[in-house]
């Protein structure tokens, strides 16, 4: 960790280009600083969002630019320590064969049932749940297992891609909560979204808006805050492996 | 040898090839070409391969010949192998190393423990038995690794996402497309004589030999395929595996 960790932001994009499997360009000289907090990224499906959520975690290796965690240039850290540090949510519940508590334990090997137990309750989870196997529970359960889950490697930072797009409404709303105490409990927070309602309700401290893989000028964005969003039918069936080689769901 | 096959008698093997042919003919099935390419291409090879193991096998002939024919089968089998998994990255190298090493470990068991004698007329079928058998389980595992990767796209991100190398990310698929490829060879292990006489035995038999020497040849040749099919799967398996992520730990699209 360099010197400056604790006053530089968390992740910093500097001028970052990361292309697609047929060449275009998905995100392209993005430059963006995403500070302690909560943080929402905004914008319409294909704008890039989830690529540059997967550049934070080193999912996706920019083709030039850099990314900086805290300061650190990620391609110079171990991927492994870094993913341990920077949990990640999917959109789709993805629990593991197994109980629940299995589940924490790939994350964890060494938990025990007591830390297990406190990890459900901070997402609000029943400790009873440990001893269910992960797929007989609901997929809002499931999906606040899953934070736990990343939790257990003691982050300081979850990205979060679009983690209610499979969830049912009272489901979403509880993740919702649970998301906003967990960043007032002192978490750092980047949610992908394309909800303008959802994020409404959790009132991150900033916004990004990305448009065609860069930053929204002051008339794209105020145009996407105002307008309907396009993408709600793209979206809501997320199959999105057809674009970018080294990224992921945009 | 009481099971000698004349070229007439090769001949007469050919009616139920005909009868075959008449079949699809009438009923219009349309496999007459085939039926035909597949048994003119093996009546082909396997004159061409007996005159050529004519050479090799002469007992005046240097035993590296017999080892340069198991080297081309190994050639042959990995790019065949290359062919019917076209989606496997780099998969007819990685196949030729495995039955490399596979083929060297069950020919250094068989003859390095005494188990046959050491001659061409023994390395040539028993490489061939190792690779030809190798060959099915080395398309299966090569496929399912890719496929279950693939298929579990999310399940092994999720894993990646909590740090774990990609090695243990990918165990548990690993683990199912092994099962999968080594299933068959286990089973047909194990309902050996029950249902099938294998090969071996079969042409021992049919040569005259008697059947309890038979049984003997038999099970070492089958406790050397199993075993050294077992580590092509492996290898290849674990190969396949790894080229399925970056030295970083990302999966490949």
């Amino acid at each position: 960790m360099s010197e400056n960790a604790g006053v530089a932001p968390l992740f910093e994009l500097d001028g970052v280009r990361v292309d697609g499997d047929d060449g275009e360009p998905i995100l392209h000289d993005l430059t963006a600083s995403i500070p302690s907090g909560l943080t929402v990224v905004l914008g319409p499906s294909g704008s890039g969002k989830s690529t540059m959520l997967r550049l934070c975690n080193r999912f996706v290796v920019p083709a030039a630019g850099t990314v900086r965690f805290r300061g650190d240039d990620v391609a110079g850290l171990d991927p492994l320590t870094h993913r341990r540090r920077v949990g990640m949510v999917f959109q789709r519940p993805t629990m593991f064969d197994g109980t629940v508590f299995e589940n924490l334990l790939v994350a964890a090997p060494e938990l025990d049932r007591d830390r297990a137990g406190v990890l459900l309750e901070r997402v609000a989870l029943d400790p009873e749940l440990l001893d269910r196997a992960g797929e007989v529970i609901s997929g809002g359960e499931a999906q606040r297992a899953t934070v736990a889950r990343a939790l257990a490697t003691d982050p300081d930072v979850l990205l979060l891609d679009e983690p209610t797009s499979a969830l049912d409404p009272a489901s979403t709303r509880q993740l919702e909560q649970t998301i906003t105490d967990l960043v007032a409990g002192g978490l750092g927070v980047v949610w992908v979204t394309h909800e303008l309602e959802q994020v409404e309700r959790i009132a991150p401290d900033h916004r990004i808006v990305l448009v065609d893989g860069r930053p929204a000028d002051a008339h794209e964005t105020d145009h996407y805050l105002h307008a309907e969003p396009l993408d709600h039918a793209a979206d809501e069936h997320p199959d999105h492996h057809t674009r970018d080689s080294s990224g992921g769901p945009s | 040898m009481n099971g000698d096959v004349g070229w007439w008698g090769l001949a007469a093997s050919l009616v139920l090839v005909v009868v075959a042919l008449v079949v699809s003919l009438v009923r219009g099935l349309r496999l007459e070409r085939d039926l035909v390419v597949a048994a003119v291409r093996a009546v082909a090879q396997l004159v061409a391969v007996g005159y050529v193991l004519l050479v090799i096998l002469d007992e005046d002939a240097p035993l590296v010949l017999a080892f340069a024919w198991v080297a081309l089968m190994i050639a042959i089998a990995a790019t065949t192998v290359g062919r019917r998994a076209p989606e496997v990255p780099d998969v007819t190298r990685l196949t030729a190393a495995a039955m490399a090493a596979s083929s060297t470990v069950a020919l250094g068991v068989a003859f390095g423990l005494g188990v046959f004698p050491l001659e061409a007329r023994v390395v040539v079928p028993v490489g061939g038995m190792i690779i030809g058998n190798a060959l099915g389980a080395t398309v299966v595992v090569a496929r399912r690794v890719v496929a279950e990767l693939r298929d579990k796209r999310l399940d092994v991100e999720a894993r990646l996402a909590l740090g774990q190398p990609s090695a243990e990310a990918a165990r548990p698929f690993l683990r199912e497309a092994l099962r999968t490829a080594l299933i068959p060879q286990i089973e047909s292990t194990k309902a050996v004589g029950l249902i099938a006489l294998p090969g071996t035995m079969t042409g021992l038999i049919l040569a005259g030999v008697p059947p309890v020497d038979a049984v003997r040849v038999q099970a070492a040749v089958m406790f050397l395929i199993l075993g050294s099919v077992a580590i092509n799967v492996v290898v290849v398996g674990l190969g396949v595996s790894r080229s399925m992520f970056t030295d970083d730990h990302r999966l490949r699209r």
